[in-house]
């Protein structure tokens, strides 16, 4: 007796449900009439997440990317590319949360470099990244180090992938972020820092700027000064 | 005056597009382009963004205010830091007997309240109280533009589609302009 009526009720409660829905919002509304664009950009001080979640869900995205990816660079590129749409989204969200005053577009370099280094490291990390320097090697690479990546703190590598840094996924961030900005890369890539003692975990980050924009910012600074 | 707003990709590809007249000094907020005007409308935009591309990096301000003009038109345009480009181009009413006769028709006290709000926006485009109203209405769609971009399941340079969208839009032009 009891068994037949709970599907019973079940089906009455969904009937109600369907009855209350607005019949022409269908799914572009959601049923509490609150859009996307009725909510507030500024909600920065209730923003942060929980750590555990962050690393599930990471881990599940790693073992998609991996199921998929028949090498290791391969599978550093797919974890590349989910990061990328959220760094373009980024570049505007943050901007957008500056100060009025300061809500500039980066136009220069090492502007676009000190945003990435300080505010979208704040924005993700809570804290800003480790160092920013300019490569020996050419002046189109700059690299961005994190002494102790948040995305990594969970994983560890088996020895045949030692080559692999799971921070690739921020890696994508970045490059996100300075395509969107309008200087194009040629790669950001995240390696380990090698002999490195105190912090075993060292990521840096290789930005390498395409030709064309290291030939603007020339331009550039010989027009301002 | 009537107004032609085009939101143009990073790709140079049109996004969104919105027509829409003057609702300040008893306009009535519908577009009165000449027929002819609608898709030169377009081009003209259109040609302006090359002149978007030579400004875009002398500074790092996001309202890069009016950049060109062609015959009587003006463009004004906002650059957002993902280098979306925001364009609005503004038409001076051709007719403008015809235009405050109709008017008249529907709301009978627009004389009155075009006395109110003659400060607010100068009917000519080049004043710098009208500079202010678009950067205003500018501002207000960028707002709406990033929590655009904060739909997950949106791409960037793909056509903006969403009516609460225009809907926004349209309230800021209506606001300001």
């Amino acid at each position: 007796m009891s068994i037949s009526q709970q599907p019973k009720a079940a089906s009455n409660v969904l009937q109600q449900q369907l009855q209350q829905a607005p019949p022409s919002g269908g799914l572009r509304y959601p049923s509490s009439k609150k859009t996307i664009y009725d909510r507030n950009l500024n909600r920065t001080r209730t923003s942060e997440l929980s750590r555990a979640s962050f690393a599930y869900l990471f881990i599940e995205m790693i073992s998609y990317a991996q199921k998929r990816a028949p090498s290791v660079s391969d599978l550093e590129k797919r974890l590349n590319a989910s990061g990328y749409p959220l760094g373009l989204k980024l570049l505007d969200l943050l901007i957008y949360r500056e100060p009025p005053r300061s809500a500039l577009r980066p136009t220069r370099i090492l502007a676009l470099l000190q945003f990435v280094h300080t505010t979208l490291w704040k924005h993700l990390f809570g804290r800003p990244a480790d160092a920013l320097e300019l490569s020996n090697n050419s002046p189109a690479e700059y690299m961005i180090t994190d002494n102790e990546p948040l995305v990594n703190a969970y994983i560890s590598i088996p020895k045949e992938m030692s080559q692999l840094n799971c921070a690739a996924y921020v890696a994508g961030i970045i490059e996100g972020v300075c395509d969107g900005a309008g200087f194009v890369t040629e790669s950001v890539t995240a390696h380990w820092a090698e002999g490195e003692d105190i912090w075993p975990g060292k990521t840096i980050f290789l930005i390498k700027f395409k030709p064309e924009v290291i030939e603007r910012e020339g331009i550039l600074k010989g027009g301002t000064s | 005056m009537s107004y032609y707003f085009a939101i143009i990709g990073t790709k140079d590809n049109p996004l969104f597009e919105h027509e829409f007249g003057t609702s300040k000094q008893g306009g009535d907020g519908i577009a009165r382009f000449r027929d002819e005007a609608r898709h030169m409308n377009q081009f003209i935009v259109h040609s302006s963004l090359d002149i978007v591309e030579e400004v875009q990096w002398g500074s790092g301000q996001m309202y890069l205010k009016t950049i060109d003009r062609y015959h009587n038109n003006h463009i004004s345009c906002y650059l957002t830091a993902g280098n979306v480009k925001f364009l609005l181009l503004l038409s001076p009413d051709t007719h403008p007997a015809a235009y405050t006769a109709s008017s008249n028709t529907q709301r009978p006290s627009s004389a009155a309240l075009a006395r109110q709000t003659s400060s607010s926006l100068a009917a000519n485009p080049t004043a710098p109280q009208t500079e202010e109203a678009i950067r205003l209405f500018f501002t207000e769609v960028y707002d709406a533009w990033v929590k655009n971009l904060m739909n997950p399941f949106y791409l960037l340079n793909a056509p903006v589609r969403s009516p609460v969208f225009r809907g926004r839009v349209m309230a800021a032009g209506k606001k300001y302009l």
